[in-house]
């Protein structure tokens, strides 16, 4: 506040307006607004949660938690996410370094773990509905495979995000909207991470428990 | 339109057969007849004056927030018309089904009339009202040169117009929601509403809900970012103040809308369990969820209005608001506790004592600030040299209105009490007290206050007057009525009546409906008057109102740099604060402008996206999923375009603010 | 709400464009393994049942998610106080504030409402 221009510094007459042209650089409120947008998402995941825990125990006479998860293949699934975390963090690392070439590569990763993660769920999913256990089974289930599915549904969108900015990298290399880009999908991905983590928690975890 | 279910679904047309064209309805036939015309003459001399580049290239695909804002306020004002027609529709309906009557609608005619009148009025018409408002006075009154985003301010208003597009549709092709304006489950579950109404309900919510929630993050962004050096929080205008409030629950409640949605979409379309009584699923968690939305929702509409009236009570009273800071954090006070009450819509639904008692005490304490801001305004007025121009007729009349409402609300908000109003006429009368008391009169308020602004002349006084006087009457006519009926115990959404006694009062209502389109249609000869007689009306100050704010520091209309040079703030009024102390405007080192460039991709996206929520509604899944790849392909190609802004050169700028000063000078200063 | 202690002239102003820390190679690291030990915990704890009490083992392992989310947010979101001016944790804070609101307060909603109004529904639930 105090190294706001308000007077003149040679005359001390007040100022009313600056001489010179206020610059707001580019994308200068890209990851603030990008934050609050990942914020409004909190908020339908948190719609969602807030069903899973309303409906969650209504099985409808159906499958209940433990008849259909498996463990193991959810902790496996959770560790191709943490992977995938580490290994962005890795190209925002690479990025600050300013190396292109080792900015795709890890993103690449990414995307591979970023796969291997939705293939995991996908046969999981599959699996529970050739077992009977479709989303229409049960309240519980609807909302279960709502839940999961969404978060599954935003990992799709950053796949398709990580291919669209690996392919800008290699075109444009890092300029400032590349960086800005790559820190705003950096955001993206590591909330997704904290999504998972209620997911396991609550939904999985909490649910064997039940 | 008769539907068995399962419903047969072609694979190409999907649901959508002749039979969804509604020739068997002669309201709907003359009506499609009306809008056919009207809209092939406007289209015809859009053709015929060649203003179809015209409008592409400066308004559609324009990036301009002051446009963009007038587009909104445009949207509004013809959905209106839409949900006034529906409106005045139910009241003749009401004072004609006496005596053995049937009146004029059948059922399902009439109960799709009272959803979209409702669907319409908030979604259609209040919010673009509010929407268009605060993009237009916030840049200018913060002193920037746009918004923080200005493409996806575009896209935004298109998602928008998509949504009102999608409800406009339903007229004619097929029919809207019979559910009431929230589509309760199970009524609005597959099994009791199979039709395609409470499909066009949902994805005109959804595709609308985008467009609001991005230019809620957009305009907060602008708030927090982008004003002007010296401008603390606490120097901000109130209504910049109201703004951010107000976009600060829209980005924290539409989600919430948009996942209830789903989850109902993905009951009817899918066939889950959610909000079904079968297999688990609770109707009432979808009550419960959508006023976590609808609530908040009822803020996000008065709160712009709570703005608009404390920049009007200053600068018509010719005095620094009273109390600012009280001002401030009521409004910061009731956008935290609009979360904390929307329980009370739902009081009867069987909670108990223990939560009905909470959300009673809370809804309650929610009227203090709101009080608190009644006073602030009173004393504001106070001794003030008052201007009875119309923004302040409007502020008056939505003080004595508004605290009636005010009232009743709290009366409903009293959990035995509500157990005996509820979903009565009572509740209807409650509703629109508040509404237009604050909502309506508000945004009036606001486009007479800031008409001058944004054209560079004032609105005639005289129609502007009639329409005041038609608006504050007929409401008292429309409304009082129903205050009566609900004590009578009449519930709403009735299409016939039995009981003679209530033949009266609806009558009154009725009367008083047509004397509210009385002054609906005074605002619209005030307008075209207004632009008959511009000359007259011209203001060339840019400072009609003897201003307090920054809006009135640039020219009317502002060029599209709103200020040649960034202003830079001491005061609360920093505008008084600069007239105050002898500020000269500047008249030389004009610099170069950076500017965002026009753009039709928002235009092209909403446009998908209108076509998708179309095809979703009759099923036409292969057009779906071309329309939803269409998005994606076009949203990407968007990105890989790096060369989004320009420079306004300096002697453009120049030129521009040399005008001007021949304008100021042309007449004595202020 | 010490929104008026935010001071938005030139100092915050030409700082914004590029203030946002990216963390390094040691933090993400930190991040990494931290969060590698808060998931293995509690899923080693409900696999294989070490604690008698269901109800014990759920509080436990909420507490390691919400102790597992904070780590995320320091070291792979970067949250801090000072990002974007405090406002990215102001932010942050409201959002958090209301999810809590909704969720905690349609579970109590709703439950009441089962309670008094679907006893048929409890009788689903207890089998």
């Amino acid at each position: 506040m105090s190294s706001t221009t308000t007077t003149a510094p040679e005359t001390g007459e007040i100022v009313f307006y600056e001489k010179d042209e206020h610059a707001h650089p580019e994308g200068h409120s890209t990851a603030l607004g990008f934050w609050i947008y990942l914020m409004s998402d909190c908020l339908i995941f948190a719609m969602l949660f807030a069903t899973f825990a309303v409906l969650g125990g209504n099985y409808a006479a159906g499958p209940s938690p433990k008849d259909l998860f498996d463990l193991e293949l959810v902790a496996v699934n959770t560790a191709m996410l943490l992977f995938s975390s580490i290994t962005y963090g890795f190209a925002m690392l690479a990025m600050e370094k300013g190396q292109a070439k080792q900015v795709q590569a890890w993103l690449l990763v990414t995307a591979l773990f970023g796969a291997a993660f939705l293939a995991i769920e996908l046969y999981e999913f599959h699996h529970m509905i050739e077992h009977g256990a479709t989303p229409q089974r049960s309240a519980f289930l609807s909302s279960f495979f709502t839940l999961v599915g969404t978060h599954g549904l935003h990992v799709t969108f950053g796949l398709i995000w990580l291919f669209t900015l690996m392919v800008q990298v290699g075109r444009r290399g890092l300029v400032p909207a590349n960086k800005r880009r790559l820190m705003c999908l950096s955001m993206f991905w590591h909330f997704l991470d904290v999504i998972w983590i209620g997911v396991f928690t609550f939904v999985y975890l909490m649910g064997m428990l039940r | 339109m008769a539907v068995s279910y399962p419903v047969p679904t072609s694979p190409i047309f999907g649901r959508f057969t002749l039979d969804a064209l509604p020739f068997h309805e002669p309201i709907l036939v003359v009506t499609f007849l009306v809008v056919a015309v009207g809209g092939a003459a406007v289209l015809g001399a859009l053709t015929y004056f060649r203003l179809w580049g015209y409008l592409w290239r400066e308004w559609f695909t324009s990036v301009d927030h002051k446009k963009i804002g007038i587009m909104y306020m445009v949207l509004g004002i013809i959905m209106l018309l839409r949900g006034f027609a529906d409106a005045i529709m139910m009241r003749i309906q009401q004072a004609w089904a006496f005596n053995g009557s049937d009146g004029y609608l059948p059922s399902h005619h009439y109960d799709q009339v009272f959803t979209a009148h409702g669907v319409i009025m908030i979604f259609f018409v209040a919010m673009p009202l509010v929407t268009g408002l605060m993009n237009y006075v916030v840049p200018l009154q913060i002193g920037a040169r746009d918004v923080s985003f200005p493409f996806l301010n575009n896209f935004s208003f298109w998602m928008t117009t998509g949504g009102a597009i999608l409800v406009m549709m339903s007229l004619f092709i097929g029919e809207f929601a019979k559910t009431g304006w929230l589509a309760y489950p199970p009524l609005s579950g597959v099994s009791y509403s199979p039709d395609p109404g409470v499909d066009y309900y949902i994805w005109a919510l959804q595709v609308a809900g985008v467009g609001t929630t991005l230019s809620g993050i957009n305009l907060i962004c602008t708030i927090i970012k982008m004003r002007a050096p010296g401008m603390t929080m606490m120097k901000m205008p109130v209504f910049t103040w109201t703004s951010l409030c107000t976009n600060v629950l829209i980005v924290a409640t539409f989600p919430v809308l948009t996942a209830v949605l789903t989850l109902l979409a993905l009951d009817r379309y899918l066939g889950m369990n959610f909000f079904t009584s079968d297999f688990g699923g609770s109707p009432m968690l979808y009550v419960n969820l959508i006023w976590i939305w609808g609530h908040p929702e009822v803020y996000i509409l008065i709160l712009p209005a709570f703005g608009v009236f404390s920049e009007v009570a200053a600068t018509f009273s010719g005095k620094r608001l009273f109390g600012y800071t009280s001002m401030v954090y009521a409004t910061v006070v009731i956008t935290i506790l609009s979360y904390l009450v929307w329980l009370h819509h739902f009081f009867t639904m069987g909670s108990g004592a223990s939560v009905n008692s909470f959300f009673g005490i809370t809804t309650m304490i929610i009227s203090i600030p709101t009080g608190a801001k009644i006073f602030n305004w009173l004393f504001t007025m106070y001794r003030g040299r008052i201007k009875f121009e119309l923004p302040m007729m409007y502020t008056v009349a939505f003080m004595l209105v508004f605290v009636i409402g005010g009232m009743t609300g709290v009366m409903l908000a009293i959990p035995p009490a509500d157990f005996v109003l509820h979903n009565s006429l009572f509740l209807v009368a409650h509703f629109h007290n508040v509404i237009i008391g604050g909502v309506v009169f508000g945004m009036f308020a606001g486009i007479a206050y800031w008409w001058p602004k944004a054209f560079g002349f004032r609105l005639e006084p005289f129609w502007g007057k009639m329409s005041f006087w038609f608006w504050v009457l007929g409401f008292f006519f429309a409304f009082m009525p129903l205050y009566v009926l609900g004590f009578m115990g009449v519930t709403r959404r009735m299409r016939v009546f039995d009981d003679p006694s209530w033949h009266i009062w609806f009558i009154i209502a009725a009367f008083g409906a047509f004397l509210i389109l009385l002054g609906i249609v005074s605002f619209l000869v005030q307008i075209g008057v207004s632009i008959l007689k511009r000359e007259q009306l011209r203001d060339t100050t840019g400072d009609p109102w003897n201003g307090r704010t920054l809006e009135w520091a640039t020219s009317s209309p502002p060029p599209d740099y709103n200020f040649a040079f960034t202003p830079v703030i001491h005061e609360i009024d920093a505008w008084w604060d600069m007239k105050r102390r002898g500020y000269k405007r500047p008249l030389g080192g004009y610099k170069p402008i950076h500017m965002p460039r026009s753009t039709g991709t928002g235009v092209i996206l909403a446009g998908l996206s209108t076509a998708m929520g179309f095809a979703l509604v009759w099923y036409i899944w292969w057009l779906a999923a071309l329309c939803f790849v269409a998005i994606l392909a076009v949203a990407i190609g968007h990105t890989f375009n790096y060369n989004r802004d320009y420079d306004i050169p300096a002697d453009e700028v120049e030129r521009t603010e040399e005008a001007r000063t021949k304008l100021l000078t042309g007449q004595v200063t202020p | 709400m010490s929104a008026d202690s935010h001071a938005h002239g030139a100092d915050a102003h030409h700082g914004h464009g590029e203030d946002h820390s990216h963390g390094t190679f040691k933090s993400y690291m930190t991040g990494f393994i931290l969060s590698v030990i808060l998931t293995a915990i509690p899923f080693y704890l409900v696999m294989s049942g070490v604690i008698e009490n269901k109800s014990v083992t759920a509080m436990i392992i909420t507490a390691f998610a919400a102790v597992q989310i904070v780590v995320h947010m320091i070291y792979f979101l970067h949250m801090s106080s000072s990002s974007e001016g405090g406002w990215n944790m102001m932010a942050l804070i409201f959002t958090i504030i209301v999810v809590v609101i909704a969720i905690s307060g349609s579970l109590w909603v709703m439950y009441h409402l089962h309670a008094n109004m679907m006893p048929v529904h409890d009788m689903n639930g207890m089998k």
